[in-house]
Protein backbone atom coordinates (compact mmCIF):
# COMPACT_ATOMS: atom_id res chain seq x y z
CA UNK A 1 0.00 0.00 0.00
CA UNK A 2 2.86 2.36 0.78
CA UNK A 3 4.04 1.94 -2.81
CA UNK A 4 1.24 4.29 -3.80
CA UNK A 5 3.41 7.11 -2.51
CA UNK A 6 5.04 6.86 -5.94
CA UNK A 7 2.18 8.74 -7.57
CA UNK A 8 2.29 11.94 -5.48
CA UNK A 9 6.09 11.87 -5.42
CA UNK A 10 6.38 11.56 -9.20
CA UNK A 11 3.72 14.20 -9.81
CA UNK A 12 5.44 16.52 -7.35
CA UNK A 13 8.81 15.96 -9.01
CA UNK A 14 7.43 16.77 -12.46
CA UNK A 15 5.64 19.86 -11.13
CA UNK A 16 8.84 21.05 -9.45
CA UNK A 17 10.75 20.35 -12.66
CA UNK A 18 8.42 22.37 -14.89
CA UNK A 19 7.71 25.17 -12.43
CA UNK A 20 11.12 25.76 -10.83
CA UNK A 21 14.02 23.61 -12.02
CA UNK A 22 13.40 24.33 -15.72
CA UNK A 23 13.70 28.05 -15.04
CA UNK A 24 17.19 27.67 -13.55
CA UNK A 25 19.54 27.19 -16.45
CA UNK A 26 23.28 27.06 -16.86
CA UNK A 27 24.18 28.07 -20.42
CA UNK A 28 21.44 26.13 -22.19
CA UNK A 29 21.39 23.18 -19.81
CA UNK A 30 19.09 22.52 -16.91
CA UNK A 31 18.79 19.91 -14.21
CA UNK A 32 16.49 16.93 -14.63
CA UNK A 33 14.92 16.33 -11.22
CA UNK A 34 12.84 13.28 -12.27
CA UNK A 35 15.96 11.64 -13.69
CA UNK A 36 17.99 12.23 -10.53
CA UNK A 37 15.05 11.09 -8.39
CA UNK A 38 14.75 7.86 -10.38
CA UNK A 39 18.48 7.23 -10.13
CA UNK A 40 18.38 7.70 -6.36
CA UNK A 41 15.29 5.51 -6.01
CA UNK A 42 16.67 2.69 -8.15
CA UNK A 43 19.91 2.67 -6.13
CA UNK A 44 18.09 1.86 -2.89
CA UNK A 45 18.79 -1.76 -2.03
CA UNK A 46 15.30 -2.73 -0.91
CA UNK A 47 13.41 -1.04 -3.75
CA UNK A 48 11.73 -3.37 -6.25
CA UNK A 49 9.52 -0.93 -8.10
CA UNK A 50 12.08 1.13 -10.02
CA UNK A 51 10.75 0.12 -13.43
CA UNK A 52 7.22 1.11 -12.46
CA UNK A 53 8.51 4.47 -11.27
CA UNK A 54 10.45 4.94 -14.52
CA UNK A 55 7.40 4.10 -16.63
CA UNK A 56 5.11 6.44 -14.71
CA UNK A 57 7.65 9.28 -14.68
CA UNK A 58 8.47 8.84 -18.35
CA UNK A 59 4.81 8.87 -19.33
CA UNK A 60 4.12 11.99 -17.28
CA UNK A 61 7.18 13.86 -18.58
CA UNK A 62 6.35 12.73 -22.11
CA UNK A 63 2.85 14.11 -21.66
CA UNK A 64 4.05 17.48 -20.38
CA UNK A 65 7.03 17.89 -22.68
CA UNK A 66 7.15 18.61 -26.37
CA UNK A 67 9.48 15.64 -26.84
CA UNK A 68 8.03 12.49 -28.42
CA UNK A 69 6.42 10.55 -25.56
CA UNK A 70 8.74 7.56 -25.78
CA UNK A 71 11.97 9.58 -25.51
CA UNK A 72 11.75 10.30 -21.75
CA UNK A 73 10.62 6.73 -21.06
CA UNK A 74 13.63 5.32 -22.88
CA UNK A 75 15.96 7.70 -21.08
CA UNK A 76 14.57 6.83 -17.66
CA UNK A 77 14.70 3.10 -18.40
CA UNK A 78 18.39 3.50 -19.21
CA UNK A 79 18.94 5.32 -15.91
CA UNK A 80 17.16 2.60 -13.91
CA UNK A 81 19.07 -0.14 -15.70
CA UNK A 82 22.36 1.62 -15.00
CA UNK A 83 21.42 2.10 -11.36
CA UNK A 84 20.53 -1.55 -10.91
CA UNK A 85 23.75 -2.70 -12.54
CA UNK A 86 25.85 -0.38 -10.38
CA UNK A 87 23.88 -1.02 -7.22
CA UNK A 88 24.95 -4.68 -7.30
CA UNK A 89 28.58 -3.85 -7.96
CA UNK A 90 29.25 -0.67 -6.02
CA UNK A 91 26.88 -1.31 -3.13
CA UNK A 92 29.44 -0.30 -0.51
CA UNK A 93 29.74 3.24 -1.90
CA UNK A 94 26.21 4.42 -2.62
CA UNK A 95 27.18 8.06 -3.23
CA UNK A 96 29.79 7.03 -5.76
CA UNK A 97 27.15 4.93 -7.47
CA UNK A 98 24.73 7.85 -7.36
CA UNK A 99 27.22 10.20 -8.99
CA UNK A 100 28.13 7.60 -11.61
CA UNK A 101 24.51 6.87 -12.52
CA UNK A 102 23.68 10.57 -12.65
CA UNK A 103 26.69 11.36 -14.82
CA UNK A 104 26.30 8.52 -17.31
CA UNK A 105 22.50 8.54 -17.20
CA UNK A 106 22.28 12.24 -17.99
CA UNK A 107 24.63 11.90 -20.96
CA UNK A 108 22.78 8.88 -22.36
CA UNK A 109 19.34 10.45 -21.83
CA UNK A 110 20.57 13.64 -23.49
CA UNK A 111 21.97 11.75 -26.46
CA UNK A 112 18.71 9.80 -26.76
CA UNK A 113 16.69 13.03 -26.88
CA UNK A 114 19.13 14.48 -29.40
CA UNK A 115 18.81 11.42 -31.63
CA UNK A 116 15.02 11.34 -31.44
CA UNK A 117 14.74 15.06 -32.22
CA UNK A 118 17.19 14.89 -35.10
CA UNK A 119 15.32 11.92 -36.54
CA UNK A 120 12.09 13.92 -36.33
CA UNK A 121 13.65 16.71 -38.36
CA UNK A 122 14.73 19.26 -35.75
CA UNK A 123 18.07 20.78 -36.79
CA UNK A 124 20.28 20.41 -33.70
CA UNK A 125 24.05 20.82 -34.04
CA UNK A 126 25.73 18.08 -32.01
CA UNK A 127 28.64 20.22 -30.85
CA UNK A 128 26.33 22.92 -29.50
CA UNK A 129 24.19 20.35 -27.75
CA UNK A 130 27.15 18.65 -26.09
CA UNK A 131 28.93 21.83 -25.03
CA UNK A 132 26.09 24.13 -24.14
CA UNK A 133 23.39 21.72 -23.04
CA UNK A 134 24.57 18.27 -22.03
CA UNK A 135 27.61 19.16 -19.95
CA UNK A 136 25.90 21.96 -17.98
CA UNK A 137 22.96 19.61 -17.40
CA UNK A 138 25.35 16.97 -16.07
CA UNK A 139 26.85 19.49 -13.65
CA UNK A 140 23.44 20.65 -12.40
CA UNK A 141 22.25 17.06 -12.00
CA UNK A 142 25.37 16.22 -9.99
CA UNK A 143 24.59 19.16 -7.70
CA UNK A 144 21.10 17.79 -7.18
CA UNK A 145 22.31 14.24 -6.64
CA UNK A 146 23.23 14.33 -2.93
CA UNK A 147 20.10 15.99 -1.51
CA UNK A 148 17.87 13.91 -3.76
CA UNK A 149 19.64 10.73 -2.69
CA UNK A 150 19.12 11.58 0.99
CA UNK A 151 15.41 12.24 0.47
CA UNK A 152 14.87 9.07 -1.56
CA UNK A 153 16.78 6.98 0.97
CA UNK A 154 14.45 8.17 3.73
CA UNK A 155 11.46 7.53 1.50
CA UNK A 156 12.68 4.01 0.73
CA UNK A 157 13.07 3.28 4.44
CA UNK A 158 9.53 4.48 5.02
CA UNK A 159 8.10 2.44 2.16
CA UNK A 160 10.17 -0.67 2.97
CA UNK A 161 10.69 -0.65 6.74
CA UNK A 162 13.30 -3.03 8.17
CA UNK A 163 11.71 -6.19 9.65
CA UNK A 164 11.80 -6.12 13.46
CA UNK A 165 14.18 -8.66 15.02
CA UNK A 166 12.77 -10.38 18.13
CA UNK B 1 -2.35 90.84 77.10
CA UNK B 2 0.38 93.06 75.78
CA UNK B 3 2.51 89.99 75.12
CA UNK B 4 -0.24 88.36 73.06
CA UNK B 5 -0.72 91.56 71.07
CA UNK B 6 2.95 91.86 70.31
CA UNK B 7 3.11 88.17 69.06
CA UNK B 8 0.09 88.66 66.85
CA UNK B 9 1.59 91.81 65.52
CA UNK B 10 4.90 90.05 64.91
CA UNK B 11 3.16 87.16 63.04
CA UNK B 12 1.14 89.62 61.00
CA UNK B 13 4.24 91.57 60.08
CA UNK B 14 6.11 88.40 59.15
CA UNK B 15 3.23 87.26 56.90
CA UNK B 16 2.99 90.67 55.35
CA UNK B 17 6.72 90.77 54.68
CA UNK B 18 6.70 87.23 53.30
CA UNK B 19 3.65 87.98 51.17
CA UNK B 20 5.25 91.16 50.01
CA UNK B 21 8.45 89.38 49.07
CA UNK B 22 6.48 86.69 47.23
CA UNK B 23 4.42 89.33 45.47
CA UNK B 24 7.57 91.15 44.43
CA UNK B 25 9.17 87.86 43.35
CA UNK B 26 6.09 86.91 41.31
CA UNK B 27 6.08 90.38 39.89
CA UNK B 28 9.58 89.75 38.56
CA UNK B 29 11.41 92.22 40.77
CA UNK B 30 13.82 89.55 42.06
CA UNK B 31 14.30 87.80 38.71
CA UNK B 32 18.08 87.56 38.81
CA UNK B 33 18.31 86.29 42.37
CA UNK B 34 15.18 84.09 42.07
CA UNK B 35 16.55 82.53 38.90
CA UNK B 36 19.64 81.38 40.73
CA UNK B 37 17.47 80.00 43.45
CA UNK B 38 15.02 78.21 41.15
CA UNK B 39 17.80 76.78 38.98
CA UNK B 40 19.45 75.40 42.09
CA UNK B 41 16.15 73.94 43.18
CA UNK B 42 15.47 72.42 39.81
CA UNK B 43 18.94 70.92 39.65
CA UNK B 44 18.51 69.45 43.09
CA UNK B 45 15.10 68.12 42.13
CA UNK B 46 16.53 66.60 38.97
CA UNK B 47 19.38 64.99 40.88
CA UNK B 48 17.02 63.38 43.34
CA UNK B 49 14.59 62.39 40.62
CA UNK B 50 17.25 60.79 38.44
CA UNK B 51 18.68 58.86 41.38
CA UNK B 52 15.22 57.68 42.32
CA UNK B 53 14.42 56.60 38.78
CA UNK B 54 17.75 54.76 38.58
CA UNK B 55 17.02 52.92 41.80
CA UNK B 56 13.49 52.20 40.64
CA UNK B 57 14.74 50.88 37.32
CA UNK B 58 17.22 48.70 39.11
CA UNK B 59 14.56 47.25 41.37
CA UNK B 60 11.95 46.74 38.62
CA UNK B 61 14.33 45.79 35.79
CA UNK B 62 13.49 42.08 35.43
CA UNK B 63 9.84 42.80 34.97
CA UNK B 64 10.58 45.50 32.39
CA UNK B 65 12.98 43.31 30.43
CA UNK B 66 10.33 40.64 30.22
CA UNK B 67 7.76 43.14 29.05
CA UNK B 68 10.27 44.66 26.62
CA UNK B 69 11.08 41.26 25.21
CA UNK B 70 7.41 40.57 24.74
CA UNK B 71 6.96 43.95 23.13
CA UNK B 72 9.98 43.33 20.90
CA UNK B 73 8.60 39.98 19.85
CA UNK B 74 5.24 41.57 19.07
CA UNK B 75 6.93 44.28 17.03
CA UNK B 76 9.08 41.76 15.19
CA UNK B 77 5.97 39.76 14.35
CA UNK B 78 4.26 42.93 13.13
CA UNK B 79 7.36 43.81 11.12
CA UNK B 80 7.48 40.38 9.49
CA UNK B 81 3.81 40.62 8.62
CA UNK B 82 4.27 44.08 7.13
CA UNK B 83 7.29 42.94 5.12
CA UNK B 84 5.24 40.05 3.74
CA UNK B 85 2.54 42.53 2.81
CA UNK B 86 5.12 44.77 1.13
CA UNK B 87 6.42 41.85 -0.95
CA UNK B 88 2.87 40.85 -1.86
CA UNK B 89 2.04 44.41 -2.85
CA UNK B 90 5.23 44.69 -4.91
CA UNK B 91 4.25 41.53 -6.77
CA UNK B 92 0.80 42.94 -7.36
CA UNK B 93 2.31 46.17 -8.66
CA UNK B 94 4.51 44.17 -11.04
CA UNK B 95 1.53 42.16 -12.28
CA UNK B 96 -0.52 45.31 -12.65
CA UNK B 97 2.22 46.92 -14.75
CA UNK B 98 2.38 43.85 -16.99
CA UNK B 99 -1.41 43.75 -17.32
CA UNK B 100 -1.51 47.48 -18.07
CA UNK B 101 1.03 46.95 -20.87
CA UNK B 102 -1.06 44.08 -22.22
CA UNK B 103 -4.22 46.20 -22.10
CA UNK B 104 -2.39 48.95 -23.98
CA UNK B 105 -1.30 46.40 -26.57
CA UNK B 106 -4.83 45.04 -27.01
CA UNK B 107 -6.19 48.60 -27.35
CA UNK B 108 -3.54 49.37 -29.95
CA UNK B 109 -4.51 46.22 -31.89
CA UNK B 110 -8.29 46.11 -31.65
CA UNK B 111 -8.66 43.83 -34.66
CA UNK B 112 -7.71 40.82 -32.53
CA UNK B 113 -9.46 39.19 -29.60
CA UNK B 114 -7.15 38.25 -26.77
CA UNK B 115 -7.23 35.86 -23.83
CA UNK B 116 -4.70 36.54 -21.07
CA UNK B 117 -2.88 33.59 -19.54
CA UNK B 118 -0.19 33.15 -16.91
CA UNK B 119 2.96 31.18 -17.64
CA UNK B 120 3.01 28.36 -15.08
CA UNK B 121 5.91 26.26 -16.26
CA UNK B 122 8.50 25.41 -18.83
CA UNK B 123 9.25 22.29 -20.79
CA UNK B 124 11.17 19.77 -18.67
CA UNK B 125 13.52 19.07 -21.58
CA UNK B 126 16.37 21.53 -22.16
CA UNK B 127 16.25 20.72 -25.88
CA UNK B 128 12.91 22.44 -26.36
CA UNK B 129 11.69 25.96 -25.72
CA UNK B 130 8.09 25.61 -24.67
CA UNK B 131 6.11 27.22 -21.89
CA UNK B 132 2.95 25.99 -20.21
CA UNK B 133 0.08 28.45 -19.72
CA UNK B 134 -2.92 28.17 -17.44
CA UNK B 135 -5.62 28.46 -20.13
CA UNK B 136 -6.88 25.58 -22.19
CA UNK B 137 -9.75 24.41 -24.36
CA UNK B 138 -12.25 25.41 -21.64
CA UNK B 139 -11.21 29.01 -22.32
CA UNK B 140 -11.46 28.70 -26.09
CA UNK B 141 -7.77 28.08 -26.71
CA UNK B 142 -7.04 25.97 -29.80
CA UNK B 143 -3.89 24.50 -31.26
CA UNK B 144 -2.08 26.90 -33.56
CA UNK B 145 -3.30 30.14 -31.99
CA UNK B 146 -0.58 32.83 -31.85
CA UNK B 147 0.68 34.02 -28.48
CA UNK B 148 1.98 37.55 -27.90
CA UNK B 149 2.92 39.98 -25.15
CA UNK B 150 2.82 43.74 -25.09
CA UNK B 151 6.26 43.75 -26.72
CA UNK B 152 5.66 41.33 -29.56
CA UNK B 153 5.41 37.74 -30.76
CA UNK B 154 6.00 34.90 -28.28
CA UNK B 155 5.05 31.78 -30.24
CA UNK B 156 2.01 29.65 -30.86
CA UNK B 157 -0.07 27.08 -29.05
CA UNK B 158 1.29 23.61 -29.68
CA UNK B 159 -0.92 21.38 -27.52
CA UNK B 160 -4.04 21.96 -25.46
CA UNK B 161 -5.79 20.21 -22.60
CA UNK B 162 -8.87 21.39 -20.73
CA UNK B 163 -7.24 23.91 -18.41
CA UNK B 164 -3.70 24.33 -19.76
CA UNK B 165 -1.83 24.63 -23.01
CA UNK B 166 1.73 24.24 -24.21
CA UNK B 167 3.18 27.10 -26.24
CA UNK B 168 6.07 26.69 -28.64
CA UNK B 169 8.29 29.77 -28.39
CA UNK B 170 9.84 31.31 -31.48
CA UNK B 171 13.23 30.44 -29.94
CA UNK B 172 12.51 26.71 -30.13
CA UNK B 173 14.84 24.85 -32.53
CA UNK B 174 11.83 23.42 -34.37
CA UNK B 175 10.13 26.80 -34.73
CA UNK B 176 9.99 28.59 -38.05
CA UNK B 177 8.20 31.91 -38.58
CA UNK B 178 7.76 33.70 -41.87
CA UNK B 179 8.78 37.31 -41.33
CA UNK B 180 9.47 40.43 -43.31
CA UNK B 181 12.12 43.07 -42.76
CA UNK B 182 10.40 46.39 -42.44
CA UNK B 183 13.08 48.59 -43.99
CA UNK B 184 14.40 46.15 -46.57
CA UNK B 185 10.91 45.14 -47.70
CA UNK B 186 11.93 41.52 -48.08
CA UNK B 187 10.74 38.29 -46.55
CA UNK B 188 12.69 35.68 -44.69
CA UNK B 189 12.34 32.75 -42.36
CA UNK B 190 13.03 33.14 -38.67
CA UNK B 191 14.30 29.98 -36.99
CA UNK B 192 15.11 29.22 -33.37
CA UNK B 193 17.99 27.26 -31.93
CA UNK B 194 18.89 25.13 -28.95
CA UNK B 195 20.64 28.10 -27.33
CA UNK B 196 17.59 30.34 -27.66
CA UNK B 197 19.10 32.57 -30.34
CA UNK B 198 16.88 33.37 -33.31
CA UNK B 199 18.25 33.69 -36.81
CA UNK B 200 16.87 35.04 -40.05
CA UNK B 201 17.47 32.70 -42.93
CA UNK B 202 16.62 32.63 -46.62
CA UNK B 203 17.35 36.34 -47.17
CA UNK B 204 18.28 36.93 -50.81
CA UNK B 205 21.86 38.01 -51.37
CA UNK B 206 20.92 41.19 -53.24
CA UNK B 207 18.97 42.61 -50.33
CA UNK B 208 20.73 45.18 -48.16
CA UNK B 209 20.09 44.64 -44.46
CA UNK B 210 20.96 47.18 -41.82
CA UNK B 211 21.60 46.48 -38.16
CA UNK B 212 18.56 47.65 -36.25
CA UNK B 213 16.04 46.72 -38.95
CA UNK B 214 12.71 45.74 -37.48
CA UNK B 215 11.37 42.25 -38.10
CA UNK B 216 7.63 41.64 -38.33
CA UNK B 217 5.53 38.60 -39.11
CA UNK B 218 4.61 38.46 -42.79
CA UNK B 219 1.50 36.32 -42.45
CA UNK B 220 2.71 33.99 -45.19
CA UNK B 221 1.89 30.35 -44.61
CA UNK B 222 -1.09 31.18 -42.47
CA UNK B 223 0.62 30.30 -39.20
CA UNK B 224 0.70 33.80 -37.74
CA UNK B 225 -1.20 37.01 -38.38
CA UNK B 226 0.81 39.68 -40.20
CA UNK B 227 2.59 42.67 -38.66
CA UNK B 228 3.38 41.30 -35.21
CA UNK B 229 6.72 42.65 -34.01
CA UNK B 230 9.35 39.93 -33.61
CA UNK B 231 12.66 41.68 -33.03
CA UNK B 232 15.54 43.70 -34.40
CA UNK B 233 18.49 42.67 -36.53
CA UNK B 234 21.69 42.78 -34.49
CA UNK B 235 24.11 41.00 -36.78
CA UNK B 236 24.28 40.24 -40.48
CA UNK B 237 26.29 37.42 -42.07
CA UNK B 238 26.70 37.61 -45.80
CA UNK B 239 29.19 35.39 -47.62
CA UNK B 240 29.69 35.35 -51.37
CA UNK B 241 29.55 31.57 -51.69
CA UNK B 242 26.25 31.25 -49.76
CA UNK B 243 22.91 31.21 -51.55
CA UNK B 244 21.28 33.33 -48.87
CA UNK B 245 22.27 35.85 -46.23
CA UNK B 246 21.72 35.20 -42.58
CA UNK B 247 21.03 37.63 -39.75
CA UNK B 248 20.81 37.31 -36.00
CA UNK B 249 17.72 38.83 -34.47
CA UNK B 250 17.29 40.13 -30.93
CA UNK B 251 13.69 39.28 -29.97
CA UNK B 252 11.72 42.10 -28.40
CA UNK B 253 10.28 39.67 -25.85
CA UNK B 254 12.41 38.63 -22.88
CA UNK B 255 11.67 34.90 -22.88
CA UNK B 256 13.40 34.34 -19.54
CA UNK B 257 10.94 36.61 -17.77
CA UNK B 258 7.65 35.59 -19.36
CA UNK B 259 4.87 35.85 -16.79
CA UNK B 260 1.65 36.80 -18.54
CA UNK B 261 0.90 36.35 -22.24
CA UNK B 262 -2.01 37.01 -24.58
CA UNK B 263 -3.44 34.33 -26.84
CA UNK B 264 -5.05 35.67 -30.01
CA UNK B 265 -8.22 33.60 -29.97
CA UNK B 266 -9.88 34.93 -33.12
CA UNK B 267 -7.03 33.87 -35.39
CA UNK B 268 -7.62 30.64 -37.32
CA UNK B 269 -4.31 29.16 -38.46
CA UNK B 270 -4.27 27.69 -41.95
CA UNK B 271 -2.80 24.24 -42.36
CA UNK B 272 -1.05 24.32 -45.72
CA UNK B 273 0.81 21.03 -45.24
CA UNK B 274 -1.54 19.13 -47.66
CA UNK B 275 -0.58 21.65 -50.35
CA UNK B 276 3.15 21.07 -49.96
CA UNK B 277 4.32 18.47 -52.47
CA UNK B 278 6.02 15.44 -50.93
CA UNK B 279 9.26 14.60 -52.78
Amino acid sequence: MRNLIALPVIILAVILQTAIVSRISLLSGMADLPLVMLAAWALQEEVETSWHWASATGLLVGFVSGLPWFAPILGYFVVVALAQILQRRVWQAPLLAMFSVTFVGTIIASLLSLTVLRLSGVPLPVSDVLGLLTLPSVLLNLLLAIPTYAVMRDLARWVYPFPEVE
Amino acid sequence: MRNLFSRTLQTTIIFLVAGGVMALALGGYFSSSSNVFTVSLVNLQSWFSSRFVAVQDFLTAPRDIASLRQRNADLEADNAELQAQVIQLQQQVGETQILAALVDFSRANPENTYRAAAVIGRDPSPFLHYVIINRGSNDGILRGMPVVTGQGLVGRVDAVIADAARVQLITDPASSVNVRLQNAETEASLVGSVTGDVTLDLIPQDIRIEIGDLTLTSGLGGGYPPDLIVGQVVNVRSRDFDLFQQATVQPVVDFNRLEIVLVIVNFKPVDISPLIPIP
